[in-house]
């Protein structure tokens, strides 16, 4: 493997690690927060896919059917807490992960129905086509850069949020004590049901800027949600900046992995998962570092 | 007393299903009765470590599957196999993988543990998946069902579904007489204080790691009777029974019936499996019902069948376990 190579297979990793980062800081807000666990996270990725498929379609631009797809999805999030997550919060995990499991069932037939079970491809928007020169000979698709910048830029404004704000200080007040924030004047059900909104946000979010890249295909959902998993339980669950970490060396072990020992690769990641949890059993960040 | 009365008179009355007339008693019933028992089994296994020892598991189709996969690598290609010895092996081999599993596992606890079981288990599903020794994606066939002789003589005919189902039957009945049998005990006693208060049973003296990891295994092991049961009826396996989906089924079944009872499992696992095949001749899309039906089961039964059926009937004090 010469230098070139290397550095493109590094910005691939970046660039998985980062969108996978996108999907999982949604889960582990949610979690953290919240303390509910989301299997239709997954779901949400999905129906960003074919969000973006659709709009994109529809609206003839990608950066509307963006900005479309954002709201829809706030608005979608909203929705989906008041329904059917507000009655959760006191129950059981157990009764959470059933839920939502009936919930992943319901998403997957609903796209079957309306979309059907085909397999899409998004184009890549033309301002955002073509490649930047790596080397002499090897060129890395500025769509990929872009994905990227997308994914750092919500990284920087959420820790701004959370860490610098008033809001995001009430947030963390209320993940501590839900009660109190309460009784301090705060509406928290409306505060859960807007970071429930910005949780499902993210990950639509997430699947519409990879839809271009991965194309758009059934099971997506299920797919990422279970390499989220990893990337939650190694990072810390409920932690935002163990996400990051842990969404980067995925990132870097699956593409490498791919590369070097592909027979494996599919299992690399979770054998990586097992090594972590055997020294830290809490994952590499606990969450009251988050 | 009671309860054990009416247990084996419930499995006295399914004994008689071959021998009903034309409507009830055809291959197909059989089929689909032999189905309900294999998945009550699997669901039973679950029981013990979800609503028993207090360990949720979202990765049981591990062992499932891995029960399975032995039998299909292990039987004879052009002869019928030794019945007893590929049950053994594929019984041990799900709780050998159970105790290696369990080993890491048991280092994490509550949430942790739902999605280190469900990571482990794709770990097992990546390895069977993507090694062609397993028959990859394809999957593999069992091409005879295996024998079993006593002496000389073949106890059950199994290429004949009164055989099979009877089979299947004896198989459910060892599981909840085996698994009764761990609850009653000090064992069982341990299971539930684990469940109840990890801390104080540790405080008591109690190695909790040990008895937690008894439990994982002992659950991977009638889990591994249960995949026996389906490698061998379905005559092939494929990736699909170790996915996540199997595992959520399992879990489904166990929460649908009623946390903690045998009986609430067995409930489970036989409206589980009905209800799917009604939803399968109606549509589709009958993910669609399944979903809906899930998503309704929580909102309204949060104590499962059989606590809704005790909710009905408040005649015995609703504390006492319907398996005791």
């Amino acid at each position: 493997m010469d230098l070139t190579t290397f550095l493109i297979q590094c910005l691939n990793s970046v660039q998985y690690g980062l969108l996978l980062f996108l999907v999982a800081s949604g889960l582990t807000l949610i979690f953290g927060i919240m303390g509910v666990i989301n299997l239709a996270h997954g779901s949400f990725y999905m129906v960003g896919a074919y969000m973006a498929f659709t709009l994109a379609s529809l609206t003839g631009s990608f950066a509307l059917a963006l900005l479309l797809g954002l709201v829809l999805a706030v608005v979608f999030g909203y929705l989906l807490e008041w329904v059917f997550f507000s009655f959760l919060y006191e129950r059981e995990h157990l009764q959470q992960v059933l839920m939502t499991y009936g919930l992943i069932l319901v998403f997957e037939e609903l796209r079957s129905l309306i979309v059907g079970d085909d397999v899409h491809g998004v184009a890549v928007p033309a301002w955002l086509a073509g490649g930047v020169p790596i080397g002499h000979d090897m060129s890395y698709p500025v769509y990929r850069l872009f994905i990227s910048a997308v994914c750092l830029a919500v990284a920087l404004g959420m820790y701004l949020l959370l860490k610098k704000t008033r809001l995001g200080m009430t947030i963390r007040a209320g993940s501590v004590n839900r009660e109190m924030v309460q009784s301090l004047g705060v509406n928290i059900t409306l505060l859960y049901r807007l970071v429930f909104a910005g949780g499902v946000a993210l990950a639509v979010l997430a699947g519409m800027i990879a839809a271009p890249v991965s194309s758009v295909y059934p099971g997506m959902g299920a797919q990422v949600l279970i390499i989220c998993f990893v990337v939650v339980v190694i990072g810390g669950i409920g932690s935002v900046k163990g996400a990051l970490v842990a969404a980067l060396l995925i990132g870097f072990v699956d593409t490498f992995g791919k590369v070097f020992w592909q027979q494996a690769a599919g299992a690399l990641v979770y054998l990586l998962m097992a090594a972590i949890l055997l020294w830290r059993p809490e994952g590499l960040f606990k969450p009251s570092q988050s | 007393m009671k309860t054990r009365i009416a247990w084996i008179a419930a499995f006295a009355l399914l004994a008689l299903l071959p021998g009903l007339p034309e409507p009830i008693g055809t291959a197909f019933h059989l089929e689909l009765g032999a189905q309900v028992l294999t998945m009550a089994i699997f669901a039973l296994s679950l029981q013990l470590l979800v609503g028993c020892t207090g360990l949720v598991s979202l990765g049981h189709a591990a062992y499932f599957g891995a029960a399975a996969y032995v039998v299909a690598m292990l039987a004879p290609q052009s002869e019928a196999g030794n019945g007893w010895w590929l049950l053994a092996a594929s019984v041990g081999g799900a709780a050998l993988l159970a105790l290696l599993i369990g080993l890491l596992v048991m280092r994490t606890r509550g949430v942790y543990f739902i999605m280190v079981t469900l990571a482990f288990a794709q770990l097992v599903y990546f390895v069977v998946h993507d090694t062609s020794g397993f028959g990859g994606s394809d999957g593999a066939y069992i091409y005879f069902r295996p024998e079993f002789r006593l002496g000389g003589a073949l106890l059950f005919d199994l290429q004949k579904p009164a055989h099979f189902y009877w089979f299947t039957l004896a198989s459910c009945g060892l599981t909840v007489s085996g698994l009764g049998m761990v609850l009653r005990s000090r064992l069982g006693h341990a299971f539930a204080g684990i469940r109840h208060n990890e801390q104080r049973m540790r405080a008591a003296g109690f190695p909790t790691v040990a008895y937690k990891l008894a439990s994982f295994v002992i659950a991977g092991g009638f889990a591994g009777l249960a995949g026996f049961l389906y490698a061998v009826r379905n005559g092939f396996v494929n990736p699909e029974i170790l996915s996540w989906h199997q595992s959520g089924n399992a879990l489904l079944m166990v929460i649908l019936g009623g946390l903690g009872s045998l009986a609430g499992a067995m409930a489970g696992a036989v409206s589980f499996v009905l209800l799917s095949e009604w939803f399968q001749s109606l549509t589709k899309h009958w993910q669609l019902l399944m979903g809906g039906f899930i998503i309704g089961s929580v909102a309204l039964l949060p104590h499962g069948l059989v606590g809704g059926f005790r909710a009905l009937r408040r005649t015995r004090p609703a504390a006492r376990e319907i398996a005791r």
